[in-house]
């Protein structure tokens, strides 16, 4: 071996994929799904240049937003979105506990959970929006649709979550309790509930908010709050109006991220 | 907290002033609640309601068997579909990069000014659902899927820069000061010192973006922004429930795939 062997120069190792081959592969289909995929956009750029004046009027719209002139549709539409995100949450909260013990392992009989671990996945795989064309379809438009929706999606998050949880527990302090001879609503009370209930307390809220946000989307389908009073502006093209309902839901979101945010520390 | 006071005899978690404070607490949640209630029924027609079980009879015998040979026209949009996620993850990740290194408090240039106008940008593309921002934009650049994907990216903006910002927070120093220790550049620093310990994470972070991208931009099309939901869309205006079913098992089954694809390539990585 001479002593050019030696490289002279550091080079960075590769830090993702260690075969060259495979680099070299994975760059190409890259390369080439990136051709494939922009061929596939098409462009009106007519429309587009017709679209940029209305660009320019909802930015304008959204630097003097428009509160006064629709302030009833939109005040209806917060309130809808407000009372709908609260009732939703403790309903579904209220549902997805017992489903959350039959789908943890360590506590409910393999039949209950193979039936609760299901009702979460059915829960969980559709799109909110997508239930909420359903129920539309089945309850009529407005607030009543909105907040079957948001309960279902809440009964997936939380019960999935509040299983996985409970199965995390301590098991000393169940056996504990088991061993004084309790009964499995005992153990339930006295040996999960505390351990659980923290934690529950702050899923909850964090559900509060996110059901808050997806109340702004639904009503585009017809299952009332802020999102129907938002689509109608657009309709209109009243970008002013459009814009101040923005600036709410942005608001409202970042004042409950805060405050959720706080206190669950505060609860914690 | 368990003061056992003398006169009694039983032992209570509480004391009597914990216990009213939490009885007043619970009083106002269930308050809250019947007065949200009647607030949010106030105009619910509860005939609607009421007939729920016949629609929901006559939907589900409508709707199935799903019209199979219906999958012909399904397989154009699905393609859409998922250029629309892809290249809105890319669109994400190209704007949220920079964000993210604006915004971490070890990395950014100013912490005055750019520091709140990055968390500003990032807070305010997170709380703006994406079937918003296609709702604004397909008013503005027309129908298409074009639209579609700067939603999406808009919406992966706050999303990965958050995650990514808070991954750059908590990078080793040591192995920073080592970097700075031999004399490198500030570019130097972020490519040898910064970069490595991230890039995993930021790997990560991007497919499962990808993967919640998958699910939003099936339904983006509902507000005309392209993709397998504009499909859904023509079928549900013209009644047509058993090709709706149809779309919502191929929709299901692209989750489910894509989930299993984004586990596995975290996996990977992680």
């Amino acid at each position: 071996m001479s002593d050019a062997a030696y490289p002279t120069q550091w080079r960075r190792p590769p830090m993702m994929v260690k075969s060259r081959f495979w680099r070299i592969a994975l760059t190409v289909g890259a390369i080439i799904y990136l051709v494939l995929a922009l061929g596939t956009i098409e462009v009106n750029y007519a429309r587009v240049v017709e679209g940029l004046s209305r660009a320019q009027r909802f930015v304008a719209g959204f630097l003097q937003p428009d509160f006064t002139s629709r302030s009833r549709d939109i005040w209806i539409g917060i309130a809808e979105s407000l009372t709908m995100t609260f009732t939703s949450t403790v309903v579904g909260v209220l549902i997805s506990i017992p489903i959350g013990l039959g789908a943890a392992r360590n506590i409910a009989p393999r039949a209950v959970y193979l039936v609760c671990r299901s009702i979460i996945a059915v829960s969980r795989s559709l799109q909110e929006v997508i239930i909420a064309i359903f129920f539309v379809a089945l309850f009529g438009f407005g607030a009543f649709a909105g907040f079957l929706t948001l309960s279902f999606a809440t009964i997936g998050f939380i019960g999935k979550l509040l299983a996985e949880d409970i199965e995390d527990i301590d098991e000393a302090q169940a056996e504990a309790i088991r061993a004084t001879g309790a009964s499995w609503v005992q153990l339930v009370n006295y040996g999960i509930q505390p351990q659980v209930m923290p934690r529950l307390i702050g899923l909850s809220l964090y559900r509060l908010d996110i059901n808050f946000r997806e109340s702004a989307v639904i009503g585009i389908v017809g299952a009332g709050g802020i999102g129907g009073t938002l689509n109608t502006a657009l309709g209109r093209y009243e970008y002013d109006t459009a814009g101040a309902i923005l600036l709410i839901i942005i608001a409202i979101v970042m004042v409950a991220e805060y405050s959720s945010g706080y206190l669950r520390r505060f609860l914690k | 907290m368990s003061m056992a006071t003398p006169q009694t005899a039983v032992w209570h978690h509480r004391t009597p002033k914990t216990r009213l404070a939490m009885w007043a607490g619970w009083l106002a949640c269930v308050a809250l609640f019947v007065w949200c209630w009647e607030m949010m029924t106030e105009r619910t027609i509860w005939a609607f309601v009421y007939d729920a079980p016949v629609a929901a009879n006559d939907l589900l015998g409508r709707a199935f068997p799903p019209k199979w040979d219906y999958i012909e026209r399904l397989l154009w949009p699905l393609w859409d579909t998922m250029n629309i996620a892809t290249l809105g993850t890319l669109l994400g990740i190209v704007l949220a990069v920079p964000l993210a290194f604006l915004a971490a408090s070890n990395t950014t240039p100013s912490r005055h000014i750019l520091r709140p106008a990055a968390l500003f940008l990032i807070v305010a593309s997170r709380s703006i659902n994406s079937l918003i921002w296609a709702l604004l934009l397909v008013s503005i650049l027309g129908p298409g899927i074009l639209a579609g994907i700067i939603a999406i990216g808009l919406r992966s903006v706050g999303f990965i820069g958050k995650l990514l910002y808070e991954a750059i927070e908590e990078t080793d120093i040591r192995q920073i000061e080592a970097v700075t220790a031999t004399g490198a550049s500030q570019a130097q620093i972020l490519n040898y010192g910064i970069v490595p310990q991230v890039l995993p994470t930021f790997f990560g972070i991007s497919v499962f973006r990808w993967d919640i991208n998958i699910r939003e931009s099936a339904i983006l099309g509902l507000v005309g922004a392209g993709g397998i939901g504009l499909q859904l869309q023509a079928s549900m205006s013209v009644l047509a429930w058993n090709q709706v079913s149809l779309i919502l098992l191929v929709i299901l089954g692209t989750v489910v795939v894509s989930e299993w694809v984004s586990a596995k390539v975290r996996h990977a990585i992680i």
